[in-house]
């Protein structure tokens, strides 16, 4: 085991560095409360959302609904939230609660949680459509002040990355639970034997990540101060990056949230970075891709170099 | 010196009249045991012999479908209770977690905001007491470290107090990845917790070790208890002899009216084939057989340019893991060996696809009425007719087939040994893994795998279920 296998946050670490690195010498006016605020505040809900997915992924299963489902708590949020907001944050609990319904569901029946997911991903899409047909609705106040607020010295996007990362390393790494939880992805066998109960935990970790997603939908309708049901959908796609770009695992549970809330970091300076090269929007999907595969392909290289014994 | 106390005291564990039903098969056949505190129990058998079966029964990984388990001397309802704990062959940590934190997966008491420092201390104590000088790091994740070393942390897990102690360990072939030095502080420590009052099941292949560490030693055949007598009154034969079948029976297959040919196959443990030859791999499983065919497979089939007609087709036991094409038809199941011989310039020939599928639904009797059925249509016994049917349809000269009889009814068997056995005679070569003495008695000759090498070679007479006991068995001592 070299350096790199043994600490996989540096990786994740170097990318975000190098990245922040060329975007400031790109753009030097970028190196500011101001300009960083700017950068990194749209992190701050995919941020959320890579959590989510991370703690789907850490029990060896993946969501394909992520984006449909932040965008339908995002339409809640500025809807029902906003109008009725005792009714509207009844609706965010019962969205929690489907969620940890759902990974009960599919541990209990043997569901490949992909094709679950998708699935849902439409039942998701379809209620967002049904509460907002047409983009609109207000952000509350208290969440447009909190994403908002300028706390002294370092940004607000700043403070609440590190926070997230805080809060979920102490829960999923820390804590007693959370280790539980890691264990499902490891080995569900040695944990059921010695007498935990894979349904309760995995169901668990599916009502966390549906927590975590509704914040990431909080947390963009108060950035954009109003909600569309589309809005989130390519949260998909960015959360799996970001997990993966974190220096997580798809199966195995093997995940490391700072990494996660990094990747995600990562994977909106990325677009950033594209717009300061002035590169045609045509090319920047595709040129986030080659970001993406060159630093999976750095990780290969790095850390499989010396593959288990 | 505590026999005569625990002679008096209420078991820890009893058994009565356990009995454990699989489909048709019976794993576990009317068991009474008792297991009483300062006991170690060896516990020795052939495979499917119903050890593991008895061993879940006891910790409740199974209910069994008959009889009883209590356990009297806690007067606890479950296992767990009664402070049973298990170490299983096949590991069972996590890797993505330390080893202090597998301790915590283990033990669900530590709870609190200082259950780390208490995880980390438990489980180095526990380490420290089996394994003294052991180098284990607690906070190391569990896949940094070596495979004896996790087997060490697993162990040491078993008998960590974690909150009550331990009362029956149960270690399943405990030393099968220890090196001596490391085995023989496991062998030790048993003895000094029985001494202590705890009790063991120790189940081994290495019989050296079963005489060293029982009290008493059981042996199990068939799904039942054969032999339950204390370890003195024992002797190494004398415990091969119980494990085997009494009866003799007949010798192997008649290889007399066929002409064995020359080499086609030698691989660098030490394996060959001659041509017209059925050779057998046998021993305990999961010693190494299934990974020899493998290598010998894949070495020769795998390469990225496959020059002209494979050489070899591979037959598999696991069949839905390696064999059935499971959304196809048992027509395209069978052809999939052969499409590159009946096809035109690169276009398949349906008709001749057709043809030799019905050819092989005669000659092997796959109970359908067409071959166009889906091959789940099929009962089990009848897909690995197929399997067979695809295998022995091709052109390639030898045929390697890992445990293929798994889950095959006896009418099956004796249509695919006669089938074998006129294959043989045209030249072809078989190399057969199996778990059974039965099928192993059809080959001509026989390689008895230990540990991953070849441990004996067996030919035509020699070919007895005592002989490959004998060499699937540690006869030397342990260490």
């Amino acid at each position: 085991m070299n350096f790199l296998a043994r600490h996989r946050i540096v990786l994740p670490i170097v990318s975000l560095a190098v990245l922040l690195a060329a975007t400031f010498w790109m753009q030097p006016r970028a190196m500011s409360y101001f300009g960083v605020n700017l950068l990194f505040n749209l992190a701050v809900p995919i941020a959320l959302a890579t959590i989510a997915q991370m703690l789907i992924i850490m029990v060896n299963d993946i969501d394909l609904s992520t984006g449909a489902f932040v965008s339908l708590a995002a339409c809640v949020t500025a809807t029902l939230l906003n109008d009725a907001p005792l009714f509207g944050a009844l609706v965010l609990a019962g969205l929690v609660l489907a969620y940890a319904v759902l990974g009960a569901v599919i541990h209990a029946l043997a569901l490949p949680a992909i094709v679950v997911t998708l699935g849902m991903s439409f039942v998701w899409g379809g209620l967002a459509l049904v509460l907002l047909p047409s983009p609109g609705g207000a952000s509350p106040g208290w969440i447009r002040t909190l994403m908002t607020v300028k706390p002294p010295l370092v940004p607000m996007a700043v403070v609440a990355a590190i926070l997230i990362a805080a809060v979920t390393h102490l829960l999923v790494i820390r804590s007693g639970i959370g280790t539980m939880l890691r264990g499902v992805g490891g080995n569900a066998r040695a944990v059921a034997r010695s007498g935990g109960s894979v349904m309760r935990l995995k169901a668990l970790a599916y009502g966390l990540a549906g927590l975590f997603n509704v914040l990431a939908g909080m947390a963009l309708v108060g950035l954009t101060t109003s909600a569309d049901a589309n809005i989130a959908l390519r949260y998909t796609l960015l959360s799996i990056a970001g997990v993966i770009l974190g220096g997580g695992e798809f199966t195995g549970g093997k995940v490391s949230p700072t990494g996660a809330v990094i990747g995600a970091l990562t994977l909106t300076l990325a677009a950033s970075f594209l717009s300061f090269l002035r590169l045609s929007p045509d090319w920047q999907i595709g040129a986030q891709g080659a970001i993406l595969i060159l630093v999976l392909t750095a990780r290969l290289l790095f850390t499989r170099r010396s593959g288990p014994a | 010196m505590t026999t005569s106390a625990a002679d008096k005291a209420a078991p820890l564990v009893a058994l009565t009249d356990a009995r454990m039903q699989f489909g048709a098969v019976r794993a576990l056949d009317g068991v009474s045991l008792e297991i009483r505190a300062g006991e170690c129990l060896g516990l020795v058998g052939h495979n499917g012999a119903g050890k593991s079966t008895l061993v879940n029964v006891v910790n409740a990984g199974l209910t069994p479908t008959g009889g009883s388990v209590s356990f009297p001397a806690s007067g606890a309802p479950s296992a767990r209770g009664a402070g049973v704990r298990s170490v299983f062959q096949e590991l069972s940590l996590c890797p993505n977690l330390t080893v202090a934190e597998n301790l915590k997966i283990a033990h669900e008491g530590l709870k609190g905001l200082r259950w780390r420092g208490a995880a980390r201390a438990e489980i180095r104590e526990s380490l420290d007491r089996v394994f003294p000088g052991h180098g284990i790091d607690a906070d190391a994740e569990v896949d940094t470290l070596s495979i004896a070393q996790r087997q060490m942390v697993e162990i040491a897990i078993g008998f960590a107090p974690r909150g009550q102690a331990a009362q029956l360990v149960i270690l399943d072939e405990p030393t099968s990845s220890l090196d001596g030095g490391i085995a023989q502080q496991l062998l030790t420590h048993v003895r000094r917790f029985c001494e202590a009052g705890g009790a063991v099941i120790f189940i081994s292949h290495m019989l050296g070790e079963i005489f060293e560490v029982a009290s008493r030693v059981i042996v199990m055949k068939d799904g039942k208890v054969v032999a339950d007598r204390p370890a003195g009154e024992f002797t190494r034969k004398g415990l091969v002899d119980a494990m085997g079948h009494v009866a003799p029976e007949g010798t192997g297959a008649a290889a007399a009216e066929r002409r064995i040919g020359v080499e086609v196959v030698r691989t660098p443990e030490g394996l060959t084939a001659r041509e017209g030859e059925i050779v057998g791999l046998s021993g305990l499983a999961g010693h190494g057989q299934a990974e020899a065919l493998a290598r010998l497979y894949l070495d020769t089939a795998s390469a990225w340019r496959r020059p002209g007609a494979a050489r070899m087709v591979f037959v598999a036991g696991d069949r839905g893991r390696d064999g059935v094409l499971p959304l196809w038809s048992i027509l395209r199941n069978v052809s999939v060996s052969i499409l590159p011989e009946i096809a035109r310039r690169g276009l398949l020939d349906r008709t001749r696809e057709a043809a030799v599928a019905k050819d092989w639904k005669r000659r092997i009797g796959i109970r359908t009425d067409d071959v166009a059925n889906p091959i789940l249509s099929l009962s089990g016994g009848n897909q690995q007719k197929v399997l067979f049917a695809r295998a022995l349809a091709s052109a390639a000269p030898v045929v390697v087939m890992d445990d293929p009889m798994r889950g095959v009814d006896v009418g099956t068997k004796q249509d695919v040994y006669a089938m074998i056995r006129a294959e043989a005679a045209k030249g072809r070569t078989f190399l057969w893994y199996s778990t059974e003495t039965e099928e192993v008695r059809q080959c001509d000759r026989v390689f008895v795998f230990r540990d991953g090498a070849i441990s004996a070679e067996l030919t035509g007479a020699d070919i007895t279920e005592e002989r490959i006991l004998e060499a699937s068995f540690e006869m030397q001592d342990a260490g």
